[in-house]
């Protein structure tokens, strides 16, 4: 390979380092430490990427996201009971579950929650993960509660009335009143197209109950405003247009397609409810998280310069420059998870501290070939291109083991018969990408290094 | 020297760490935790220090024992303690804090975990898929790139013994020190199956290497010279590995400690195994294959 190329090649492996290590550095860094009884005491801050870029508004701070296992939280499986829903309107029964809990988790004021739908067999899943949750309790009802729909008619309001009303808190409780119309009346509502001027429009449809029940409430109340309440809270306020008698409503009104697939849902979840059962909780306080946290990096960090202190101390040069390798991997690593959000656990971080063992694994492979060359009389040069060329091989086939480890552990496309549990996928994603990432940092990385630097330090002790 | 003369004693070496463990494991099982076995979890610390040396076990359990029953009781640290029991609701969960607190003052609950029966049925199948459906591709792939079944069983069955020595010790860990065995060591069993074939491959791969030069060689010494010329990467590959996990063993947080040492442990049998192991067992396969024909 001529010299150029190589220095090219450099030079971006320079760049990028910079870049990630942008990336990487945390958002403040406060040391304060003791150095040979001097005391060091500063900040630095990093600022966030915040501007408008034709008109988008691009905004990254670059943070780690973190597990619930560390910031504390709550994790609950819930079981939907299925009985009395038809076979064909499970899934949209689910989906609506996972819409009202989501809203109403909103409405609590959780900030990123994950809610998910999961089947097993024969068995409907929501798995709740609400972070930062301090009354788990208050949480349970929140999330197990069954939705509750209502039809209620605006009501005309004296002006006493209205002056009290709009002082009160139960504004919405005065001035809307129950029809006895609810979801149990209301068999279905579905999204559809307008024929003619294609909007979206939703169907509602009623059970027999139902359809005369509604059939007497729109005759008497054409142009008043029927409103449907989900949780005693309003999501749409459709006014009456005409006396409906077949118990089959169309709504109509300026919502985008989004919208109303949303609300399709929604009143769902009222027309289709399940009743839900807890299957698993799991509450974990912040104050566990921090502890672990520290410690690990601690412990990373300790275990980190012993790596560098042993491939020094055993390999000379080449160990130097591995150890540079192995600190441009742990930044483009960190620089990864930010850039990707990957959500870190503990076991997250003992997969990351264990694959900074592993990444020195090629460079081992690579420079106890090159000393086998070398013992075999070949020149320096020549041992080092034929290390990196046979040890490649190697590389890549002792490192499919892990990749497929890694894999089944993350469980990407969902399988059921495999885990689904935020820890095991973690642990997993931290050690796929340090399989991946290892692989570049441990043969092209180390070889651009190797080939600029090796020339330089031989020549000098050529000459001394 | 020849390295593969000694093939028993590898194996005999092999044996002093396996039976123990499978003793064990066949007398008393592992300790599943209550991801696998349902029921309920706490984990609580005192806050009024002067009161924490007062807790006695057989207190908190009888005091306890209407609403919750407690199968064991384990410190965590100087003032804190998890309660391992049936499953509780939260309801019960709260009766079962301020229970606690009248007898020995206030406390933090650090952490409650609640399982059902089903998910921890459905952890195990799951767990015992996902070991199956690793060691079907290794061996496929192994057999692939070897073209030789031999080289993909004699991987995996040095894989199934680094798993069962590791499973003996934390069964014998289990009955000893109430370790249990929890989602986490599942996620540590799948790990070091991959470092155990991790080295293998590359010993086989320098064994192929070395077939194709000195076709006139015999297995054996092929294996030889190929044992001889990984041992350096092998061991310093793994010292980096064993470095990094036991300083999370030693100074790592509480919580993910018997899980980096599970990862220890396998790292250490998977190193072993791959040469002293899986190379062997190649040997003695050719051995009695030859003898037949």
């Amino acid at each position: 390979m001529n010299k150029k190329s190589n220095t090219k090649s450099l030079l971006w492996l320079l760049i990028l380092t910079v870049i990630a290590g942008y990336i990487a550095f945390p958002k403040r860094l406060t040391i304060d430490t003791n150095f040979f009884s001097k005391k060091i005491q500063f900040e630095i801050n990093k600022q966030a990427i915040d501007f408008y870029f034709w008109g988008k508004h691009i905004y990254k701070d670059f943070e780690l996201k973190k597990g619930l296992d560390i910031q504390g939280g709550m994790q609950v499986v819930l079981r939907a009971k299925m009985d009395e829903i038809a076979l064909e309107d499970r899934e949209t029964a689910l989906e609506s579950a996972r819409e009202i809990i989501s809203r109403r988790v909103d409405l609590y004021g959780i900030s990123e929650p994950t809610i998910q739908a999961a089947r097993l067999e024969d068995d409907y899943r929501l798995i709740v993960e609400l972070p930062g949750v301090e009354d788990p309790q208050q949480a349970l009802e929140l999330v197990g509660r069954t939705a509750e729909l209502e039809f209620r008619l605006e009501r005309e309001l004296s002006e006493e009335e209205l002056a009290e009303a709009t002082q009160s808190a139960n504004f919405l409780d005065l001035y809307f009143v129950s029809t006895g119309l609810t979801g149990q009346q209301l068999k279905k509502a579905q999204l559809q197209f307008d024929q003619q001027t294609a909007k979206p429009q939703i169907i509602l449809e009623f059970n027999d109950e139902g359809r005369d029940l509604f059939a007497e409430i729109t005759k008497n109340n054409i142009d008043k405003i029927l409103a449907i309440f989900i949780d005693a809270y309003p999501v749409v306020t459709p006014s009456i247009s005409s006396a409906i008698l077949d118990g089959r409503a169309v709504m109509t009104g300026d919502f985008t397609v989004e919208e109303a697939k949303n609300l399709a849902i929604q009143l769902n979840a009222g027309a289709l409810p399940v009743n839900i059962e807890v299957l698993e909780q799991k509450n974990i306080g912040a104050s566990l998280g921090d502890e672990s946290v520290q410690k690990s990096i601690n412990a990373g960090l300790i275990g980190l310069s012993l790596v560098i202190l042993f491939m020094i101390l055993y390999y000379g040069w080449v160990g130097v420059i591995s150890s540079i390798a192995l600190l441009i991997y742990a930044i483009l690593t960190i620089a990864l998870y930010k850039i990707i959000g990957v959500v870190l656990t503990l076991p997250g971080i003992a997969g990351l501290i264990l694959t900074i063992g592993m990444a020195v694994d090629a460079n081992i492979l690579i420079f106890e070939r090159m000393k086998e060359e070398q013992r075999a009389g070949r020149s320096y040069a020549e041992s080092i291109e034929l290390g990196f060329g046979r040890a490649w091989d190697t590389v890549k086939d002792a490192n499919l083991a892990s990749i497929v480890s890694a894999l089944v552990l993350i469980n990407p496309l969902n399988f059921s018969f495999l885990n689904t549990s935020g820890l095991i996928k973690g642990f997993g994603v931290t050690f796929l990408l340090g399989s991946l990432l290892s692989m570049f940092t441990g043969v092209t990385v180390t070889r651009i290094l190797v080939r600029q630097l090796v020339p330089i330090i031989k020549a000098k002790e050529f000459k001394s | 020297m020849n390295l593969m003369k000694y093939k028993k004693i590898f194996f005999l070496i092999s044996a002093f760490f396996l039976i123990p463990g499978l003793i064990s494991l066949v007398f008393f099982g592992l300790r599943p935790s209550i991801d696998f076995k349902g029921g309920s979890l706490l984990e609580i610390k005192f806050i009024e220090e002067e009161k924490t040396q007062d807790y006695q076990e057989t207190i908190l359990k009888d005091d306890l024992e209407e609403i919750f029953s407690i199968d064991t009781v384990q410190e965590t640290g100087q003032d804190s303690l998890i309660l391992r029991g049936q499953e509780i609701t939260n309801e019960e969960k709260e009766i079962v804090l301020d229970l606690i607190r009248e007898k020995f003052g206030e406390l933090e609950l650090l952490r409650f975990e609640s399982v059902g029966p089903i998910l921890g049925q459905e952890l195990l199948k799951k767990t015992i898929t996902a070991i199956f459906l690793v060691a079907a591709v290794i061996v496929i792939y192994i057999w692939q790139q070897f073209h030789d079944l031999k080289y993909g069983v004699s991987a995996v069955l040095a894989m199934f013994h680094d798993s069962l020595i590791l499973l003996g010790i934390f069964s014998l860990l289990g009955h000893f020190k109430g370790v249990e065995v929890d989602v986490l060591f599942v996620t540590a069993i799948l790990t070091t199956l991959s470092f155990s074939i991790h080295d293998t491959v590359v010993v086989y791969n320098r064994i192929r290497e070395l077939k194709k030069k000195h076709r006139h060689l015999s297995l054996t010494e092929i294996a030889n010279a190929a044992v001889w010329k990984t041992l350096g990467r092998s061991i310093n590959d793994s010292i980096t590995i064993i470095i990094m996990l036991l300083s999370l063993v030693l100074l790592g947080g509480e919580s993910v400690r018997y899980f980096s040492l599970a990862l220890l442990i396998g790292a250490i049998t998977g190193t072993y195994s791959s040469s002293f192991i899986a190379v062997p067992i190649l040997l003695v396969w050719e051995e009695l294959a030859n003898r037949k024909s």
